[in-house]
């Protein structure tokens, strides 16, 4: 298969992991900030924005010593269950789920914060459990906000590039993603695979945006 | 949200502290960017300051990357006057692309490829084909499309018929300082570095062996085409061959040419 297809099906496999990844942990997050009082919260919210400011070197270098082998973490993991994130895709899949978790964080606190609780309240009233009020009333309210800021988790995800370039080792079919493929291809003067290897991104993020706009089109988040 | 407004005295202060952010600098002397390889960056640094000193008029930038990346910004126009390059293939392209000017290269270093493993490394290897046992997982090797360093090791490995070996082993590093930043962190168990690497990194990485190199590893130094300081130019590239320049490089392990 050719360079560039194999680079963009790892490109959209990591993507998609990482946007699964943080559509779990950001719907969890966002709607404990929404909906809970909690010492610090403004303090929480501050810190899971973090990863949107800072510079990706920053980040690329906080996993390479957190998950490394020698960090705290990628020691005991490697000790207890032999895994290693740093070269490997399941690495690229953390550095761009910690990349594109506010995305889906900020939208879905935003979306749960307009979800109108006499809704819930209503709903408790008439016998549904806490589980079955938030899957039944409060996400099926809020889901228009949080696929706007899934979509947009997924397009920063796909271009992730900075931590990935510290800590993938730029491995064809294993962690040389697109946005990578296209940073070895200028460096080695391949100018037509740099070409082909730009197209074929921004062909796919057109896609995307397309898709996004087809999906969530623009109204208020949370209303209908 | 609510947007405040700036009043118009606000916004004139504002765009005047650009405007002087921006403007300041010119009453510096004129600037020489020198353009060398990933593995030359301490020796430079040193040179660098040495020739400012010498020549209190002419301010050093200098730009450090891989031989192929540094090439690649100079043939797409990048505004270099001296290019320093890790071996003589990255410089021959230079040439045969006419980026730099005819009769300036001279070669002024030479170094040697080595295997390092983790300073704390329970075994070493002690040839290339141990490389290939099991106990080595991970190897760092720069890409050789652009990077000298990885291009020696591959030239090494094919020559000794075992790049298919230990193909599935190899990380690719943007550099040879990023490959032996992968070696001291002990996240490969071994890398491919110039002497000179494994040298600053005493506490943290050893050398397993010396790999034999052919061609040898040699670096050139040349004026780029289209400089617009000549003379600085040079005299960089003269003080780099001077006695001064050449005790330098000795002093960080680098070989006569």
């Amino acid at each position: 298969m050719e360079p560039a297809w194999i680079a963009l099906g790892l490109s959209l496999k990591v993507a998609l992991w990482a946007t699964a990844i943080d559509l779990v942990a950001g719907v969890a997050v966002g709607f404990a900030l929404a909906r809970y009082r909690f010492p610090g919260r403004e303090m929480v919210d501050s810190i899971l924005l973090l990863p949107m400011v800072l510079p990706p070197t920053v980040l690329g270098y906080y996993l390479l010593v957190v998950v490394g082998r020698r960090g705290w973490l990628g020691g005991w993991l490697e000790r207890t269950f032999g895994i290693q994130l740093i070269f490997t895709w399941q690495g690229a899949v953390l550095a761009a789920a910690i990349v594109a978790f506010p995305f889906v964080c900020k939208s879905a606190r935003a979306a749960f914060e307009n979800v109108d609780v006499q809704f819930e309240q209503a709903a408790r009233v008439l016998g549904l459990g806490a589980a079955a009020v938030f899957f039944r009333v409060t996400l099926p309210l809020a889901w228009r906000g949080i696929l706007a800021g899934t979509l947009l988790a997924f397009a920063r995800a796909l271009g992730e590039f900075g931590a990935t370039l510290m800590i993938a080792g730029s491995i064809p079919g294993k962690t040389q993603t697109l946005s990578i493929a296209v940073y070895d291809a200028v460096q080695a003067g391949q100018d037509e695979l740099a070409n082909g290897l730009v197209l074929l991104t921004s062909a796919t993020c057109i896609a995307v945006l397309l898709l996004a706009g087809r999906l969530a089109p623009s109204r208020v988040p949370g209303r209908w | 949200m609510h947007v405040g407004v700036l009043s118009s005295r606000r916004m004139a202060s504002v765009a005047l502290a650009f405007v002087l952010a921006f403007a300041s600098p010119v009453v510096f002397a004129a600037e020489l960017t020198i353009s060398a390889a990933a593995s030359l960056g301490d020796a430079f640094r040193d040179i660098g300051r040495a020739f400012e000193s010498a020549h209190p008029d002419t301010k050093v930038q200098l730009n450090f990357a891989a031989s192929g990346a540094l090439l690649q910004q100079i043939a797409k126009g990048a505004p270099v006057d001296v290019f320093a390059s890790a071996d003589e293939e990255t410089m021959d392209r230079a040439e045969q692309q006419k980026l730099i000017r005819h009769g300036s290269r001279v070669d002024f270093a030479a170094n040697a490829l080595v295997v390092v493993v983790p300073r704390d490394a329970a075994s070493s290897p002690k040839t290339l084909a141990d490389l290939a046992a099991t106990s080595i997982r991970r190897i760092a090797i720069g890409l050789p499309a652009s990077v000298p360093a990885g291009r020696y090791a591959r030239f090494a490995l094919d020559k000794a018929k075992l790049w298919p070996a230990i193909e599935a082993k190899v990380i690719g590093a943007q550099s040879v300082r990023q490959g032996l930043d992968y070696v001291a962190r002990g996240e490969v168990d071994a890398g491919f570095v110039y002497a000179t690497d494994a040298a600053l990194e005493v506490d943290k990485v050893r050398v397993a062996f010396v790999v034999p190199t052919d061609p040898p590893v040699r670096y050139p130094i040349a004026i780029v085409e289209g400089s617009g300081n000549l003379a600085a130019a040079r005299g960089f590239v003269a003080f780099v061959a001077s006695l001064a320049g050449q005790d330098t490089m000795a002093r960080y392990g680098f070989g006569k040419p």
